[in-house]
């Protein structure tokens, strides 16, 4: 029998999937402007890859696939792998890097219930595998603003995650701590190059690549991996832009996001539960402040 | 909007109100039979007060309170009574429970009734008039003698439901003048009677019968439409900004709510010393004419749904709202004091939701939840058993208004989640407070046994120093009979022990005591 309530607003899983995908759209068009065509063919690589791979262990799991394929998660994993891998990557890269993820989806818990960023997972394999091939020059999620022009994929980037803001399918938490973070770290490097370590690039270098925008507003929101909490929104995602920071300028290492990403996806369980916004009725100070109030009206 | 408090949370579905509101409220023909359950109210179920053949008339109480908080239950019309028998429930479960089936005479007599004086009574006395007057919905055992904000429940946010509206459409005056009554009978500061904006019509009559009672603290305040602001705390929470946890009792925090209808009722009890048997209720849904109807407590509700004349497709029914309604187990089922509304649903209104899909943690639920909970957590915390953690997220401070289940993007039927860990850490708790007493009874029979043995030890030492006395008449030397004495003393110190300590009683080494007895006398 079915209870209460019978009725139900009109928004389904795939939609939100589908606007997160129509939000990366304007950054594609941006890299396909300057980079030209090639990264559609990477897309749609990536795409059919994830497609039938997450096919495939629908399949071997028994599950729905209908239900689960048009769901557009895996699309998702496909274009943020896509996407993050320089223009000249070579296809095979794409290929077992969204193959990785999609498998490491289905380890590692299923939709809903996957502890780490799926395609954050692909990203650091294919980085440990071969380091060569994805570190040099890469103007995506691993590099720095390469050249003339960049600046506009940041722009085009920022226009989808202010829209996703608007839709309300992400909060505005996580790109702000993620942001914030990454110029304050950036910019405690940027006074110590003043001096010694002249080799690290100035704050406004990586903060305002493409590559953190897209992380700041795709990669760092995925609802599944992170935390939920308004606090904790704000320490998880003040953590990535953190450990990101770090690990590109100290470790010289592209792939900062990646790791740190999956840094904070072991830590997201932990972070919701220490920060439970209080529950009503609960609020003691809150409560006792309106007695307080009422009683000098 | 000034003034007034927010809560987190709430949604807002469409109201479906306007369909059931053109309509002025109708009256209902007799039925053939009455089933009127013996139990509507929290607390002990009613005693029967009559017998199969007995004649009641319009009024007559026919279910006497059995303690606080239980309510009497009185005859809906004047009749025969046919049995007093285990009949269905309006509630998805589809349980039996007892009832009185009455036969209409037809000639709808009333049973002699006064006005109630309540300025002359105690506030006992009025609670206990309320309560054997049927009145259910005033809130815990007792009257508080001083009140700050008594808070009238005029919210009325979930959707289709339209029995409160209509009633404060029509009765303003008599429902402002049962609220007069409880602010008198509770020595209320001030009145506050809470309104969606959505109501106009009702806004206005309230307003109007407001300012005619003249009384500067009684105020008709308009709040936004958020469901579910119609929830008594949330309304609290609205009107004063203070949050009475669930559960808790809103006296203790110097507020008390109850509902409009209550009200009314108040009115018909104290001034007209009529007792509750019948309601407003909501017949609408998937019916030709949706409409407010003034129902019989006990009127089937297929009796009632035929009036609004239901569409072939229809497939069940509802009582309540589309949120929190219960779904009926047959069309059989008598209406009850606490039916607001009967929602005629079919497979187009109400259409089964799509297949569930994983969670996504996309936190709308939480956005959602006008409790502030963790709606996400909780269902993986019921989906995999770890009650103890879901009642340390605050579940059973959730209401379930079925805010989160509705915007699931998902299509998870949370609230269903929600009752079954609610019902399954009841039902641990109840068996573990079973165990206890079992434990708790054993422990006590043992102490018992071994207490009942040393009484009759000490007996029997009481009857061999009688056995001594005699001695010393006979001349028996002193110092044996100084013996004895300190062996009585002994034996009873022991005993004293022992009851003291039930625990140590049971080890068997207690017999030590009683040695020297023997010894004592050989």
């Amino acid at each position: 029998m079915i209870h209460s309530p019978y009725l139900f607003k009109s928004v389904r899983v795939p939609s939100v999937r589908v606007r997160v995908l129509v939000a990366l759209l304007p950054g594609i068009a941006a890299y396909v402007w300057l980079s030209g065509a090639a990264i559609l063919l990477q897309l749609a690589l990536a795409s059919v890859t994830a497609l039938i791979a997450e096919a495939l262990v629908l399949a071997a799991r028994r599950k729905p696939l209908k239900r689960f394929l048009t769901d557009g998660s895996a699309l998702i994993t496909a274009w943020l792998i896509a996407l993050s891998f320089p223009p000249p990557a070579p296809w095979w890269l794409t290929v077992l890097g969204t193959l990785a993820a999609i498998v490491a989806k289905h380890f590692y818990g299923d939709l809903g219930k996957n502890r780490f960023n799926p395609a954050m997972v692909g990203l650091a394999l294919m980085l440990l595998a071969c380091p060569t091939t994805t570190s040099h020059n890469s103007p995506a999620i691993f590099g720095h603003l390469g050249g003339t022009g960049w600046p506009w994929i940041t722009l085009a980037y920022l226009a989808g995650g202010l829209w996703l803001l608007q839709q309300r399918i992400i909060t505005w938490h996580m790109p702000a701590a993620f942001f914030g973070a990454l110029a304050l770290i950036s910019g405690v490097f940027g006074l110590l190059a003043s001096t010694q370590f002249t080799q690290f690039a100035g704050p406004w270098f990586q903060v305002l690549s493409g590559g953190s925008t897209l992380a700041a507003f795709f990669i760092v929101t995925d609802p599944v991996t992170g935390t939920t909490t308004p606090k904790g929104k704000l320490i998880f995602a003040a953590g990535i832009g953190l450990l990101t920071g770090i690990i590109h300028t100290l470790g010289n290492y592209p792939g900062g996001i990646a790791f740190s990403v999956l840094l904070m996806n072991i830590a997201a369980p932990m972070i919701d539960k220490h920060t439970r916004p209080p529950v009503f009725g609960h609020k003691l100070k809150h409560n006792s402040g309106n007695i307080a109030t009422k009683s000098t009206q | 909007m000034k003034g007034l408090f927010r809560f987190n949370g709430g949604v807002k579905p469409a109201s479906n109100k306007d369909v059931s509101t053109q309509q002025p409220i109708a009256s209902l023909p007799l039925p053939e039979v009455l089933v009127i359950p013996l139990h509507q109210n929290v607390g002990g179920t009613p005693r029967p007060l009559v017998a199969p053949g007995d004649h009641v008339l319009k009024g007559q109480r026919i279910g006497t309170a059995d303690g606080n908080p239980s309510t009497a239950v009185h005859a809906s019309t004047s009749g025969t009574v046919l049995a007093v028998a285990m009949r269905c429930m309006p509630h998805p479960s589809g349980l039996d429970a007892l009832c009185i089936v009455l036969e209409p005479d037809g000639r709808d007599e009333w049973i002699e009734h006064h006005p109630f004086d309540y300025r002359t009574a105690t506030l006992a006395q009025t609670r206990n008039y309320l309560r054997d007057a049927g009145i259910v919905g005033i809130g815990g055992e007792s009257f508080p003698s001083h009140l700050d904000t008594l808070v009238i429940n005029g919210a009325e946010s979930e959707p289709f439901i339209t029995c409160d509206d209509m009633l404060m459409r029509e009765r303003a005056a008599q429902i402002l003048r049962g609220t007069t009554i409880m602010r008198d009978v509770l020595a209320a500061r001030r009145v506050l009677i809470g309104i969606e904006d959505n109501k106009p019509e009702a806004i206005a009559a309230m307003t109007d019968a407001a300012n005619r009672l003249g009384d500067p603290a009684v105020t008709v305040v308009v709040i936004p439409t958020i469901y579910p602001s119609g929830s008594a705390e949330l309304l609290i929470r609205v009107l004063t900004g203070i949050e009475v946890p669930h559960g808790k009792c809103q006296t203790d925090y110097g507020v008390l709510c109850f509902g409009v209808s209550t009200a009314y009722a108040i009115h018909e009890a104290i001034d007209l010393g009529q007792p509750l048997i019948s309601r407003i209720v909501t017949v609408t849904g998937n019916v030709e004419t949706a409409r407010n109807i003034d129902v019989r407590i006990g009127t089937s509700m297929n009796h009632l749904v035929a009036q609004a004349r239901p569409r072939p497709d229809s497939d069940r029914l509802i009582m309540g709202g589309p949120m929190t309604g219960l779904q009926m187990p047959n069309r059989d089922v008598p209406v009850v004091k606490a039916t607001t509304a009967v929602l005629v649903g079919s497979p187009t209104l109400f259409p089964p939701p799509p297949p569930e899909m994983p969670c996504i943690r996309c936190g709308d639920c939480v956005t959602a939840c006008p409790a502030d909970l963790q709606p996400f957590e909780l269902y993986r915390f019921a989906q995999a058993k770890l009650f103890a953690e879901a009642k340390d997220y605050h579940l059973f401070d959730c209401i379930e208004c079925g805010g989160c289940a509705y915007v699931c993007p998902s299509h998870i039927p949370l609230v269903d989640y929600y009752r079954f860990a609610k019902s399954e850490i009841r039902t641990r708790e109840h068996d573990k407070k079973c165990a206890d007493e079992a434990r708790e009874r054993f422990e006590f029979r043992q102490f018992r046994e071994e207490r009942e043995k040393l009484e009759r030890a000490a007996k029997l030492a009481a009857r061999s120093a009688v056995g001594r006395d005699a001695a010393t008449a006979t001349g028996m030397p002193e110092p044996v009979l100084a013996q004895l004495d300190d062996a009585k003393r002994a034996l009873i110190t022991a005993a004293l022990n022992r009851v003291a300590s039930p625990r140590q009683a049971v080890v068997p080494d207690n017999t030590e005591g009683l040695t020297t007895a023997p010894r004592a006398d050989g």
